[in-house]
């Protein structure tokens, strides 16, 4: 942010002179429908259509207004349990701000940083050293929020100065080897200083104190949700704001096209060095944060795995979105939580899978169309199952849906016991179905989606439902193929338009 | 391959101290010898033609001029001072601009924030510079929140030009103006140069278009395989006989 220092605050408007007047006369040659694009941009119709209009004609401090007022709410109705809000909100909270700065990094700068969640975890560390039992220093909240932005921007100001001529591909390389050697380094080197192993190897570091400002604690799971609240607010305004001034569009710009950038005498590489540290000072600051939330700074939580969470938010919400970044953090958070293990919702689990089946059934046309598959569906999986019931035996049959939903036993397959390679084999059809139907045209594909719509019910059912972990990544992965195949510039992304 | 003096000024004899002046200029990409031996000037306020075929070293003479390639011998000198060794930024600085081939706009920005990419240097544009510029293209700041890349080829290459104007330059640098664009779209986009040119801005124009650009030049050069062929007034060098074959290239 240093280089908009002489513009503080709101960015300066190019001046907008009165225009010289146009000659009227013929209209050949002019090209009012390109003029027009953004009035004879459809409207789309329905509540949707009207949402849609909505959220567009409004302007973003309104958004981000909106936003606040119903995060702020949040505690009081949907969440109000510790370990919902905990779960739901404040996680979700961490998630857009983490997004926010990975945003910056490569949806306004358009570097592939594969690094960040190392900036992360020095925030976290930096934190965990200075303000727990460790060393002994219980350093206030107020002093070491802004050392660990400092303990992350430091690491990444002399990569991205050591990496300056390495733009593009050669970055994502410099960056993941510097990941992986920041989790080596936590984990294994671990070395000592003052008699103690500086990260606490793979134990990490407990034990931490709570965020304390100016002696007030925060301990409760309200205060810490509304604290990081007000910091991704902050956070967001600053991008924000960043992103509309010059140096923005300069971003932008660099991002578009490097070498016009160059020869408009736009400083690219100090530019995108600059984004690059302001994400890694983002992320520093939300690691110190994620670890006094969770009282203890483990390098396991700052592995790749987070990296890719952080990637599919950001290109869930759209490359070079804000608001994308909380409405994929929001998405992703979510429903990664419902997919959790000892989540205390088995039975949602069950409507989201079915409901969205039944919604993407429902979308298509002709109405018949989907009406077949529907009944083809259900019809193929109770004769698969009379079928089964009376070759193989009860054994196969009568195993238990996690929630013990009554019809299903009568439509799926459950084995009551672990069958060997049961669940592999379900797989490998399911693969093979999908790619058949890819591959077949018109009504042939119609009557092959009802078994393959099946196959996904009992992979989901026998695998799926018990192996969560494995589950939500597969969905993660399926979710961005579709999102990418139907829109490809993300949730809230802007389509490129291009004419050349 | 340095000798400066004496050959220089045996065609053109006018002007005393060239706004541009490239000097027995070698450029390598790696090991493949791009220009040899080029001299080249622009005097202030000039507009010169650069014409050439295909893969001639027009687009390279340019990137040697503002900096993104170095050449290995000879030297790059603006307003007679060495700039050879000088980067982009600060050529930009001295007051050079190009309008790159395909115009390489900011396609998803608006006609406003490319014009004022082309100022960055200078804070993003003072208001007389958008003014200039709009009073040249009334058409931009009719169009100034429209997205460029939804633009049609002939105002986009009013956005390069306007972008590029931003930067104030005493020397434009024009690469192809005339490529991708309808016929008359490349009449009117000389007139515009003309018009530029005539508002006191010199010039470099590449071009394949040579009898275009010859009909609204000064002087023109011609270029074949990376070495000068021609050079002189752009009357004469419409007469030239050996003009065509040379800018077909070979």
């Amino acid at each position: 942010m240093s280089d908009a220092s002489d513009t503080p605050g709101v960015p300066e408007p190019p001046p907008e002179p009165e225009a010289p007047e146009a000659e009227p006369g013929s209209r050949i040659g002019i090209d009012s429908w390109v003029a027009e694009a953004d009035q004879r941009r459809a409207r789309g119709r329905g509540p949707l259509g009207l949402a849609a209009w909505g959220w567009e004609s409004a302007p973003d401090s309104t958004k981000l207004l909106a936003f606040v007022a119903i995060a702020a709410s949040l505690p009081f109705w949907l969440l109000k349990s510790e370990g919902d809000l905990f779960n739901f909100g404040l996680f979700t909270l961490i998630f857009v701000g983490l997004g926010l700065g990975l945003q910056v990094v490569v949806g306004l700068a358009g570097l592939l940083d594969l690094g960040y969640v190392a900036f992360y975890g020095i925030g976290a560390y930096a934190y965990a050293l200075l303000s727990s039992g460790y060393y002994g220093h219980h350093w206030p909240a107020e002093a070491t929020l802004p050392i660990a932005m400092g303990a992350a921007v430091i690491p990444a100001a002399i990569l991205g100065f050591a990496a300056r001529r390495l733009l593009g591909d050669y970055l994502a390389i410099v960056t993941l080897f510097f990941a992986q050697a920041f989790l080596v380094f936590t984990n294994v080197t671990n070395p000592t200083l003052f008699g103690k192993g500086i990260t606490g190897g793979a134990n990490g570091i407990p034990n931490l104190d709570p965020l304390t400002f100016f002696g007030y604690k925060l301990t409760s799971t309200k205060q810490l949700y509304f604290f990081t609240l007000g910091t991704v607010v902050v956070v967001a305004a600053a991008i924000y704001l960043a992103n509309q001034s010059r140096i923005g569009r300069a971003w932008r710009a660099s991002r578009e096209d490097p070498l016009a950038a160059e020869v408009m005498s736009i400083p690219v590489n100090r530019l995108k060095i600059l984004a690059f540290i302001f994400g890694s000072a983002v992320a520093g600051l939300l690691g110190a944060i994620y670890a006094a939330v969770s009282t203890a700074a483990v390098s396991t939580n700052f592995n790749i795995g987070v990296l890719i969470i952080l990637y599919a938010i950001v290109i869930l919400g759209g490359f070079g979105s804000i608001a994308g970044v909380f409405v994929g953090a929001i998405v992703i958070n979510v429903s990664f939580e419902f997919l959790e293990p000892q989540t205390d919702y088995p039975s949602f689990k069950r409507w989201l899978f079915y409901g969205l089946i039944i919604f993407v059934i429902a979308r298509l046309k002709p109405w018949y169309r989907a009406a077949v598959i529907l009944a083809g569906t259900v019809g193929f999986g109770f004769a698969v199952h009379a079928v089964v019931a009376a070759m193989a035996g009860h054994a196969w049959t009568t195993g238990k849906p996690i929630s013990g939903a009554g019809w299903l036993t009568h439509w799926v397959v459950i084995p009551r016991l672990n069958h060997g390679n049961f669940d592999n084999f379900l797989y490998i059809g399911l693969v093979l179905a999908v790619m058949l139907v890819a591959s077949l045209k018109g009504w042939w594909r119609t009557i092959a989606l009802a078994p393959t719509l099946y196959l996904t019910a009992l992979v989901w059912e026998n695998v799926l439902v018990t192996s969560p972990g494995v589950t939500a990544l597969i969905l993660f992965g399926v979710m961005l193929i579709v999102l990418m195949a139907i829109r490809p510039q993300g949730l809230l992304g802007t389509s490129r338009v291009e004419i050349v | 391959m340095t000798d400066v003096d004496g050959e220089q000024d045996a065609g053109n004899g006018a002007a005393p101290e060239p706004l541009l002046r490239l000097d027995a200029v070698d450029t390598f990409y790696g090991p493949i010898h791009i220009l040899q031996g080029l001299n080249l000037e622009v005097g202030a306020g000039e507009l010169v033609c650069l014409l050439g075929g295909n893969a001639s070293g027009k687009s390279t003479t340019l990137k040697t001029v503002l900096g993104i390639v170095r050449p290995r011998n000879g030297s790059v000198s603006f307003e007679g001072e060495d700039i050879t060794s000088r980067s982009t930024s600060y050529r930009i600085g001295k007051g050079m601009a190009i309008v790159p081939e395909n115009r390489r706009l900011f396609g998803p920005m608006t006609v406003l924030e490319n014009l004022e990419m082309g100022a960055y240097l200078h804070g993003g544009g003072a208001k007389e510079d958008f003014d200039r510029v709009y009073t040249l293209f009334p058409l931009l700041h009719e169009r100034r929140k429209q997205l460029a890349g939804t633009m049609s080829g002939g105002e986009q290459q009013m956005v390069a030009m306007g972008r590029a104007l931003m930067a104030k330059p005493k020397l434009l640098l024009m690469d192809e103006p005339s490529m991708g664009l309808a016929p008359i779209l490349v009449e009117r986009s000389f007139e515009i140069i003309k018009q530029v040119h005539e508002s006191g801005v010199a010039m470099l124009v590449v071009e394949q278009n040579a009898n275009v650009s010859l009909s609204i030049a000064d002087r023109g050069y011609v270029l074949s395989t990376g070495r000068l062929v021609l050079e002189g007034p752009a009357a004469e060098l419409r007469e030239h006989e050996d003009l065509r074959k040379a800018y077909l290239g070979r």
